[in-house]
């Protein structure tokens, strides 16, 4: 079996969810060896040893830190080519999606985006993705000796497989071109406290129904330990940061539960939510297109039934 | 200065979208258009064209079926100065390889000083041409914009990415993406649709572009569809009118039941 690059995202907070998600992906396709472009500490090397990891690489070229995609695909292309990897996976995320476009290139290699399964097939990996705002499943087979894959959080649940892993620092070199970008600023997001937006359980969305005031989407969301989203209309008056816009042209969640509050259900909206397991939608229009598709809708006023449900979940818990 | 705009035509996303036989998108069952997140590439175009002392011309570039020549019209009637329309039968089922090695060499043949394109396709939303162009143009590239500067040469974009904001520079000629944050595009006004009349659109071909036909389309695709199928559309559940607190009752058993909390 060839090897199976991973590309983790790892840093002080330790391993991404999405990246264990990967390793189990990758388990089936040959043997997992997990990239980290940075440091890495005895605790991120064990966790990736825990999910099957056989061996971790550690780049610690400081131009990759700064997140930018060209050096870091260049890096990844050395360190496919040196393991002969027939598979490269990634978290699909705007920054990853940049970064697998230009390995693609490089290697000349079959590129899937926002895979939501990865099997191995007889001429390479067959995977499958959810197209068209969700509402369609292609499975499409690859033909070449590399495939690049980003994979969307939430597809598979990790599971443990521990081996020992074995660590080694790793050198590439970068070239002129693919350090021509200097990053001149860069602010950290904020944390939240609350889970990360793709990779959450349930994920409360307020929409331009908040009237500004996401107060009670934020303390529902606490309650039951979500994630906060937005619709575009929201995030478009300034009350939400873009960050947290759910849809096609914001994240793509795959929760357990998704539940829209003041979200009218627009089809670019629902592009982003479509494949969560359950919805529930809170709206006091009755004719609201969101409620097509929810498991359970209420139609109310979500400053009124939020803060209720709230308030009854904190007295259950005592 | 020379500006080429990436603009791609789609099948709309509010009509019913879905798969032919053959495991294309099928652009017989839905009208096309525009895609709206490249109306913003055309909007910053203009902008930077505006904004700059040089004399600027916007060219608008689109590759795909005859259809897509209406993509072109609608960026020259928003205000692009000429057009480009890569359009050749072999070129019918490329990947985003081959989609990525046409439109890089109609930009080589072009000579811009910029591309700026849209943050992803509304249709294929794989949002990697940008960073496959700049690959293998040999460019920077700047994607995922929502603020860009222009001075002389040097372009500077203020970038969202996952974890952080980035202010980041870099000198033409390059590759921009922008997103749906960078500024509302305009409507084509009565007097810019005659415009769009008389403005050029050439039409190239493989030939035109120095490209063997095995290099691209659904003859050198390196993946293969091999099933489509539409997901069973979501099914309406209960809805609950609220009343005195009945709204909330309902969801708080949902949530109990569920397990959620
Ligand atoms: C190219 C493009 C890309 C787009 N990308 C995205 C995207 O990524 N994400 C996205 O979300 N949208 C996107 N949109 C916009 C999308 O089309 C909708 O305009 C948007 O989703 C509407 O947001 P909304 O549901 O919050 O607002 P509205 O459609 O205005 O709906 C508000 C809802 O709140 C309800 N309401 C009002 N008051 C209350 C109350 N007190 N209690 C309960 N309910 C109340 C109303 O009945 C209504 O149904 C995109 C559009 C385009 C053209
Ligand atoms: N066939 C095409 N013709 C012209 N531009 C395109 C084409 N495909 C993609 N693009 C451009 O590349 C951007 C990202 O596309 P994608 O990577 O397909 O999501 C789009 O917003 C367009 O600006």
């Amino acid at each position: 079996m060839g090897s199976v690059i991973v590309l983790a995202e790892a840093g002080e907070q330790g391993v991404s969810k999405p990246t264990l998600e990967l390793l189990t992906l990758a388990r089936r396709l040959g043997e997992p060896v997990v990239v980290v472009l940075g440091e890495t500490t005895g605790e991120v090397v064990q966790t990736l040893g825990r999910h099957g990891a056989t061996a971790v690489l550690t780049v610690a070229e400081p131009a990759l830190q700064e997140g930018l995609p060209a050096p870091r695909a260049e890096a990844l292309a050395q360190l496919a080519g040196d393991r002969q990897a027939s598979v490269v996976l990634l978290t699909s995320t705007p920054d990853a999606k940049d970064v697998a476009g230009r390995l693609a290139v490089r290697l000349t290699a079959a590129l899937v985006t926002d895979a939501i399964d990865v099997q191995p097939g007889e001429g390479g990996v067959v995977t499958r993705q959810s197209v068209f705002a969700g509402s369609w499943t292609v499975e499409a087979a690859s033909t070449a000796d590399v495939a690049v894959v980003t994979v969307k959080p939430n597809s598979v649940e990790a599971e443990e497989a521990p081996v020992e892993p074995a660590v080694e620092t790793v050198q590439v070199t970068l070239s002129e071109t693919s350090t021509a970008v200097r990053v001149l600023e860069s602010s950290p997001k904020a944390a939240t406290g609350r889970p990360e937006l793709t990779e959450a359980a349930i994920v409360v969305s307020g929409g331009r129904g908040t009237g500004g005031d996401f107060a009670a989407v934020e303390a529902f969301a606490d309650a039951l330990g979500a994630a906060v989203g937005a619709s575009r209309a929201a995030v478009d008056s300034g009350w939400y940061p873009h960050a947290y816009q759910i849809g096609q042209t914001g994240k793509t969640v795959s929760p357990q539960l998704y539940v829209a509050a003041g979200i009218s259900g627009a089809i670019q909206h629902r592009a982003g939510m479509q494949t969560s397991r359950a919805v529930v939608a809170v709206n006091k229009d009755p004719e609201a297109p969101i409620f097509e598709m929810a498991d359970l809708g209420v139609v109310g006023d979500l400053h009124t039934v939020l803060p209720a449900v709230t308030e009854q979940l904190r007295d259950a818990r005592g | 200065m020379r500006i080429v705009t990436l603009v791609k035509y789609v099948p709309d996303a509010t009509g019913e979208r879905g798969f032919s036989e053959d495991g294309t998108v099928d652009r017989e069952g839905t009208d096309g258009r525009l895609s709206e997140l490249d109306e913003y590439a055309v909007e910053q175009s203009l902008r930077l064209a505006e904004a700059s002392d040089d004399e600027v011309e916007v060219v608008a570039l689109t590759m795909g079926p005859d259809d897509a020549a209406d993509a072109i019209k609608k960026a020259l009637q928003i205000g692009a100065s000429s057009g480009v329309h890569v359009c050749d039968d072999d070129i019918a089922g490329s990947d985003a390889l081959g989609t990525s090695l046409v439109l890089a060499a109609a930009i080589r043949k072009l000579e811009p000083d910029l591309v700026i394109t849209g943050m992803a396709s509304t249709d294929g939303v794989m949002g990697v041409l940008p960073a496959m162009l700049s690959e293998r143009l040999g460019w920077p590239g700047l994607t995922l914009a929502h603020t860009v500067e222009l001075d002389g040469r040097t372009l500077t974009v203020v970038r969202d990415g996952d974890t952080a904001s980035q202010r980041v520079q870099a000198e033409l000629p390059a590759v921009l993406s922008v997103t749906d944050q960078s500024g509302e595009p305009r409507y084509p006004g009565l007097k810019n649709v005659m415009a769009a009349k008389k403005k050029k659109v050439e039409e190239w071909d493989l030939d035109d572009l120095g490209l063997e036909a095995d290099a691209v389309g659904a003859a050198a695709a390196l993946t293969t569809v091999r099933e489509t199928a539409p997901r069973p559309p979501r099914q309406a559940g209960r809805v609950v009118t609220d009343s005195d607190g009945s709204g909330a009752a309902a969801l708080t058993e949902f949530l109990t039941a569920g397990k959620y909390v």
